[in-house]
């Protein structure tokens, strides 16, 4: 929002030439699809709530990039940008996405009877679970976007739907600006406190506006259930516990969400979500499911196999250290996740984590006893 | 120097501008106060009293004059090209300050923030600028470097001598605003001016997005390369989008005029040399200056002011003149003495490292400059350093000689 939409009919002042951006130094999806044409056919619109194409790609103008590492380089201010700057959206989903078509259609299965197995991830190697993705409200601007009143209609809205879980999933919301500095530390200790965002991609989209005004930590009091509001999407719903019980986990999130759901739609809201493109969220790279189904699991040996890595592409899955993106693994420990967001349904991608991390470390037990693993290489899925 | 409008009103390059705000021929007017309306209403679901910011936690110019009246008021107007309150406070809001040190908290997006937020920007620069009230005084320009008098400052104690402004382009929106085309523009505008410049002026730009790595280590050494900004008062008011785009330095060969295009302002011009030599300082800047002026103004381009506020830039902070005269000095003894500050303060001067705003000052080497920007002329506060300086070289050879310095009257605040 700060960075222009009632600024819009100025720049129409000056020919696209004029404004459209350099991106010769850049390496992200957005700089890869937006051509000085596509950029004259998009620049005069706007989302009904006035969001420009300027806003779609600001963060993607302000962020090249990095040789290796390709980053979305756009992001969407409410659920019309993905429909009004179609033009620009579909090829980086596309592209982002294994090869999505705009007009293939995305299957949402939140039914957790359908997973099997999953119970019985070996303890031994599997330290921990969890599933998180993200939910956006239909009718209100995203994080990039929203103003200091919608954001808070979020927050209130949340607050009211989360208080009524009862159960298991009974808990107690926590706003960043009003926690005390007990309740502040007992959240870091938890490792659940989320911190104003430092990343320059995300700041330069405007999502960290105005912080910490509207931000708040939703969980149960069990610590297994938890809620992030207003931080990078709406919601972020995170299903989490120690130890290789992804199958509970899972249920967990998929009957807590549901109930989330149903919780709004009494208040007369809904998800944002379509049959094209799932869950509508902030960054293009989280549309369908949303969902990252991971463990912390010790592969010392497996991971320093040189077809670890073909390994892990053949499974759909990807490594991260333990403190998350873009962190260094520490003691063997890797994060394993889903790579796949959209095209797949929930069931789909944790029965992919639950069935890749289960091959893993009994493959990781075969380098230990100084066997081959060779007869276990998996097909690409 | 105040605005020509009808040289605006026949300029073609100004009509895509005019047409935009009405096509009226009295559009040159909207820059009087008076007359200026509000661009297009800004769409808004929620009443002010839900957007109004939670700012109770905050130390900075703006939240202390930001009333939820003034809030409601303004919160629904732009500026004809577009800019709201809301955006011009967002670095407020994003930054609430340090107990000590109060920031101003708000920033403009063009000319006309000016006069579109008056309601909030006449407080604020009536408490930043120490009583300037811009609704009954006028501020007075004046860079006739003949007035100075003395200005050469003994070089035992004067390392460096430095004076910096700012200046905008009258027509294009200020950085945290502008679009790329109208940031291309002022880049085009400045630089094709500063080809004209000659003599001991003649000098070269040096485009961000296209300087060589030599030319970057040069600049480097010379300690004229500016950076992206990282401080969150800037980052977050938006003027760093973009970047590098359209940002560059331009500095004579000899290295003693040196001007930034578009980091915090259209222009940041610095005049600059080692030694104690203020005088010629003062005299190259005010001569660069004027030259640079004339030479926009035979393009059909001017310079933002206005009788009110002076010099018009990006933070509320550098309006008037925009100046800061400073040398790096050294004042190892009268640093430790208790009575420093009270001198500095009565002598309307600050102290800063000599790494600039937010450094600590090193082997008793300190940065001496004026505090005042607005309501006294650049001559008055050039005249300001040099008369305080001066004196503080006196206490600091008095000290060395141990003999007793005494704290100054404190100076008259607007003359």
């Amino acid at each position: 929002m700060p960075f222009g939409n009632t600024h819009n009919k100025l720049k129409m002042n000056y020919s696209s030439e004029q404004e459209y951006p350099d991106l010769s130094k850049h390496n992200n999806h957005m700089a890869k699809v937006l051509t000085p044409e596509m950029y004259g056919n998009l620049r005069d619109k706007e989302t009904p709530s006035g969001f420009t194409l300027d806003d779609v790609i600001q963060t993607g103008v302000d962020n090249p990039g990095h040789p290796f590492i390709m980053t979305v380089g756009c992001v969407a201010g409410d659920e019309e940008t993905y429909d009004v700057f179609k033009e620009l959206m579909d090829p980086v989903i596309e592209d982002r996405h294994g090869g999505y078509k705009p007009s293939d259609k995305h299957k949402t299965d939140l039914n957790s009877d359908n997973l099997q197995g999953g119970d019985d991830l070996d303890p031994n190697y599997v330290l921990s679970s969890r599933v998180r993705t993200g939910r956006s409200i239909r009718g209100f601007c995203l994080p990039p976007h929203c103003s200091r009143g919608e954001r808070r209609a979020i927050e209130n809205l949340s607050i009211e739907s989360l208080d009524s879980l009862d159960g298991d999933l009974k808990g107690k919301y926590y706003a960043l600006k009003n926690m005390t500095d007990e309740e502040q530390q007992q959240l870091i200790d938890d490792h659940f406190l989320f911190d104003k965002p430092v990343s320059p991609l995300l700041l330069a989209s405007g999502m960290a506006r105005d912080w910490p005004d509207g931000r708040g930590i939703w969980h149960n009091d069990n610590k297994t259930f938890l809620v992030w509001v207003n931080e990078e999407d709406h919601l972020r719903v995170i299903s989490m516990q120690k130890g290789g019980n992804m199958r509970e986990v899972f249920t967990r999130f998929c009957t807590g969400l549901t109930k989330i759901e149903a919780l709004f739609k009494e208040r007369s809201h809904e998800f944002m979500w379509n049959e094209h493109l799932g869950y509508v969220l902030t960054c293009p790279s989280n549309l369908g499911t949303g969902l990252r189904a991971g463990v912390h699991v010790k592969l010392p040996n497996l991971s320093k196999h040189e077809k670890f890595g073909e390994i892990l592409k053949k499974l759909r899955l990807q490594k991260r250290g333990t403190g998350g993106v873009d962190t260094a693994a520490v003691g063997g420990v890797f994060d394993i996740s889903n790579a796949d967001r959209l095209g797949f349904s929930e069931v789909e991608l944790v029965q992919m984590v639950v069935d890749g991390v289960n091959l893993l470390v009994d493959m990781e037990k075969r380098l230990e006893g100084g066997d081959s693993i060779d007869d276990l290489m998996p097909e690409q899925k | 120097m105040a605005s020509s409008f009808s040289r605006i009103l026949s300029s073609k390059r100004h009509v895509g501008i005019l047409s935009f705000v009405g096509g009226s021929v009295t559009a040159g007017l909207l820059l009087h106060r008076e007359h200026v309306s509000a661009g297009a209403p800004v769409r808004r679901s929620y009443p002010a009293s839900a957007e109004y910011p939670d700012l109770r936690k905050h130390n900075n110019c703006m939240a202390t004059n930001l009333t939820p009246a003034i809030y409601a008021k303004l919160c629904d107007k732009a500026t004809p090209s577009g800019y709201t309150l809301d955006q011009a406070i967002q670095t407020g809001v994003d930054n609430p300050g340090h107990p000590f040190i109060k920031t101003v908290g708000m920033v403009a997006g063009d000319e006309e923030s000016y006069e579109v937020f008056a309601d909030l920007l006449d407080p604020v620069i009536k408490e930043r600028h120490n009583g300037y009230d811009p609704r009954n005084m006028k501020h007075p320009t004046d860079l006739d470097a003949s007035k100075i008098q003395s200005g050469q400052f003994d070089e035992r104690y004067v390392l460096s001598s430095r004076v910096r402004t700012g200046r905008s382009i009258r027509g294009l929106s200020l950085p945290p605003a502008c679009t790329r085309a109208e940031r291309r523009e002022v880049e085009r505008v400045v630089v094709d001016a500063l080809a004209g410049l000659k003599g001991d002026l003649t000098g070269r730009y040096y485009s961000l997005t296209q300087m060589t790595d030599k030319e970057q280590q040069q600049l480097i050494d010379d300690h004229f390369l500016f950076d992206k900004p990282v401080s969150p008062l800037l980052t977050c008011a938006g003027m760093a989008r973009d970047w590098p785009d359209a940002r560059g330095i331009w500095h004579n060969n000899e290295k003693t005029f040196l001007i930034w295009v578009n980091e915090e302002d259209h222009t940041r011009v610095i005049s600059m040399e080692k030694g104690g030599n203020m005088r010629r300082v003062f005299e190259r800047f005010c001569r660069g200056l004027k030259e640079v002026e004339r030479l926009i103004q035979e393009r059909g381009w001017e310079f933002m002011w206005n009788e009110r506020l002076g010099y018009i830039l990006t933070c509320p902070s550098n309006l008037g003149t925009g100046l800061r005269a400073g040398v790096h000095v050294k004042l190892p003894l009268l640093g430790k003495d208790p009575r420093f500050s009270k001198i500095l303060d009565n002598l309307r001067l600050q102290k800063r490292g000599t790494g600039g705003v937010d450094t600590a000052a090193v082997g008793g080497v300190f940065d001496i400059s004026n505090l005042d920007r607005l309501g006294q002329s650049e001559v008055q506060l050039v005249q300001t350093v040099i008369d305080g300086v001066s004196y503080l070289i006196e206490c600091e050879k008095r000290l060395e000689r141990g003999q007793d310095i005494k704290v100054p009257p404190p100076l008259k605040q607007f003359k």
